[in-house]
């Protein structure tokens, strides 16, 4: 079994115990380098997305603002920013005006652990993963707060959901994940992707990855997750009183929670920054963009569940399959540490076949009618 | 401890996304749960009963296009009809195969746009519908080169219609047909067995075959909850004896069998054209009707099945050129009263979808 061993990324042991260089220097570059990380590359997204989606709509997508459209977000954030400033009359207005922040925060926070290459990242925490999920869900906060705040019984509802299904997905995320740090001995991000230097994690543990990028779809609110602001049934969600460049605010979270759950995807499964040929920077920016593409595709091309048919998935289909994924795992690795490599993926794509096939068919996702 | 829980009311529309025009429902909610739903209409009342009673019977003809605006050939057939009826104006072969043809068109853009919308109301987000609007664009195309319109068509007259078709309109409509069904493939192919449409649809806002009687629903709702009552066959009016074709029916009354009735009648639509174009004769396209039209005194009601089930005007003449009553039987307005019983007891979610399964157009709502 493939266990981190240090000495064999001299690159990594090469950077001192501590943190590397001049604290503050390397404090501030990294803030600035993450911000526009993200600011840009939401940008791009919002791009490629609704480009995505145009061609998956026979329809091209916004083309006029700049070559390709491609400075169309730029006009939509310059629209948003010169907007009138509503505040509902009997809004909470404090709490409306905090909870994009609260928000946004927590969620740039988490590029803070997340490696663009090696060694570049702004805290190489040895308790990386930990973090990530601590910090993921206060997200959640935030959207609560402009829920509740907004004074509107859509923006409620779906602010409730929001927490409810961070409640019921955060579960088997982290079950999932164990899978990953088993393997790997270490709950370093930068070891995880180390650890991968011979197989990504998405070969080694596909039933893992499939749990972890369902939850993160279900923890971002995506299709067919997307219940918070399903705009058929409760218009915008808890944004529905929003406007201005709060609006914007709350859309920058969405898009930065998906690139957050992007990158963590090829962190953990798809091997990070390491590829053949081109620089890292790069192939870590191309395996996020596939995933995110993924998620495009998923969002144009299938329907919304239902409120409990989304909590049973998380507990009566995700969680038993991250739980029987975990044991297995384990076995795995305490039994068996010298198998072959490749006896393992095919052991483990196995399992997954036999378990979701299985799982799928005994598993049914209706609700009944409730007499009222 | 038990936590101490109260019911809220929630306002969807009339304006919301979902309500397909400006409809209002007031839901009663219990959490997600619906306890009670209120249906609000008139919002888009415009009088078109009562305008109607102060023009002339030809003046009349576009406010029919007004009514359901997704399928403004059927009203307008059904209006022609009924003045036909009344004043006892032959009609041309060639003209009622050509109103057969429209007609049936006019179906397969309604299905569509109802089929796009229920997915849209789904959650799938634009796809669908816009897949849909790729094959009703080439029907509206269709109804362009025959009346120069692509909503509002106006194309009926009383004793036929109002011009015959170009020269290039049967070629494209035989390549329209042809290639129909492979689209309609295509959505079976990607909706029909779409695990998220079943759990989300299947058994979801049942109406059984009682009620549904009861209710006086007609049309795609009706013939899913199992009654096999269709008035091209019940009380064939136009050529529709000369033409084979089913009746698709369902038995589970829920909202994917409404769904589900409507991928099939486009089917039979397709079915029926073909089988217009072959017997289509040739001849003149329209008796003429005296200009300032009065009709014998009396009253006529005269009935079709349009896409959204019986569509029926009642007309009363007092021997003077304008109709001394004109009343309308709005199948969607009457299918919505079923709505009540369908969702108590479903989540909010539902409540949408059922909506959306009944397919109404807002226009023939209000009126």
């Amino acid at each position: 079994m493939i266990m981190f061993n240090p000495n064999s990324f001299g690159h990594l042991a090469a950077l001192p115990p501590d943190w590397p260089g001049n604290f503050w220097l390397h404090l501030m570059a990294f803030t600035v380098i993450i911000l526009a990380f993200v600011l840009i590359t939401a940008i791009i997204f919002i791009w490629l997305e609704r480009r995505g989606l145009g061609r998956l709509q026979i329809r091209l997508g916004p083309n006029r603002a700049g070559p390709f459209g491609l400075l169309q977000p730029l006009a939509d954030v310059l629209k948003l920013l010169i907007k009138e400033d509503t505040v509902p009359t009997k809004a909470d207005k404090l709490v409306f005006w905090l909870a994009p922040i609260v928000a946004l925060a927590p969620v740039l926070m988490l590029f803070a652990v997340i490696p663009f290459q090696s060694g570049a990242l702004l805290a190489d925490l040895n308790i990386g993963i930990l973090y990530v999920l601590a910090i993921s869900s206060l997200a959640s906060v935030g959207v609560f707060m402009a829920g509740w705040a907004s004074n509107n019984k859509y923006s409620l509802i779906g602010a409730m959901r929001d927490v409810a299904m961070l409640i019921s997905y955060e579960i088997p995320i982290v079950i999932s994940i164990v899978g990953v740090i088993l393997i790997t001995g270490s709950l370093s991000l930068t070891e995880i992707v180390g650890a991968q230097e011979s197989i990504p994690f998405i070969l080694l543990q596909p039933l893992g990855f499939l749990i972890f990028f369902l939850g993160s779809l279900a923890e971002s609110n995506r299709t067919p997750f997307d219940l918070v602001e399903a705009d058929s049934e409760i218009v915008a969600g808890y944004h529905i009183e929003y406007s201005g460049m709060k609006y914007g605010t709350l859309m920058l979270t969405e898009y930065a929670e998906i690139i957050a759950i992007s990158a963590l995807v090829t962190t953990l499964f798809l091997g990070g920054w390491q590829g053949p040929l081109l620089p890292p920077i790069l192939w870590f920016f191309i395996k996020v963009a596939a995933v995110f593409l993924l998620s495009v595709w998923i969002r144009g091309t299938i329907p919304r569940l239902r409120i409990d048919q989304v909590m049973a998935f998380a507990w009566k289909f995700l969680l038993p399959l991250a739980l029987i994924n975990l044991l297995v795992t384990s076995l795995q690795v305490v039994l068996w540490p010298e198998a072959s490599l490749w006896l393992i993926v095919f052991l483990n794509l196995t399992v997954m076949a036999i378990l979701i096939l299985s799982w799928s068919r005994f598993f049914r996702l209706g609700g009944e009618r409730i007499e009222v | 401890m038990t936590l101490k829980t109260e019911h809220f009311a929630l306002n969807l529309g009339p304006v919301h996304p979902s309500t397909h025009g400006v409809f209002r429902l007031i839901a009663t909610l219990d959490g997600e749960v619906i306890v009670d739903i209120e249906p609000v209409v008139g919002y888009l009342h415009r009088g078109i009963e009562k305008l109607a009673e102060g023009r002339t019977y030809k003046e009349n003809i576009p406010f029919t296009d007004r009514l359901d605006y997704l399928a403004a050939m059927s009203n307008n057939l059904v209006y022609a009809m009924a003045v036909e009826k009344l004043a006892e104006i032959p009609v041309p072969e060639r003209a009622e195969y050509l109103r057969v043809i429209m007609a049936e068109l006019q179906r397969i853009a309604s299905h569509l746009v109802g089929i796009g919308a229920f997915i849209q109301d789904l959650g799938a987000f634009g796809t669908p519908i816009l897949y849909m609007w790729r094959e009703r664009e080439k029907i509206l195309d269709l109804f362009d080169m025959v009346c120069g319109q692509r909503l509002h068509y106006n194309y009926m007259r009383f004793g036929g219609v109002s011009h015959d078709i170009p020269d290039e309109f049967l070629p494209a409509l035989a390549k329209f047909v042809d290639r129909m069904p492979g689209f309609i493939d295509e959505y079976d192919q990607l909706l029909s067995e779409n695990e998220i449409v079943l759990v989300r649809s299947k058994g979801v806002g049942i109406l059984p075959k009682d009620l549904a009687i009861n209710a006086s629903t007609s049309g795609p709702v009706l013939r899913a909850s199992g009654v096999k009552w269709d008035i091209r066959r019940a009380d064939p009016y136009s050529i529709y004896n000369r033409f084979e074709f089913d009746i698709p029916i369902c038995t589970g009354g829920d909202s994917y069998d409404r769904y589900w009735i409507r991928m099939k009648e486009m089917r039979q639509s397709i079915r029926i054209i073909k089988q217009a174009m072959e017997q289509l004769p040739k001849g003149k396209v329209l008796n003429k009707a005296p200009l300032r039209l009065r009709p014998p005194a009396g009253e006529v009601y005269t009935r079709i099945e349009s896409p959204r089930g019986e569509l029926g005007f009642y007309l009363v003449s007092d021997n003077s050129e304008r109709p001394y009553r004109f009343h309308i039987r709005a199948p969607a307005l009457i299918n919505l009263t079923a709505l009540r019983q369908m969702l108590i007891g479903w989540k909010l979610a539902d409540a949408i979808i059922v909506f959306g399964s009944i397919d109404i157009v807002l226009g023939e709502v209000d009126r």
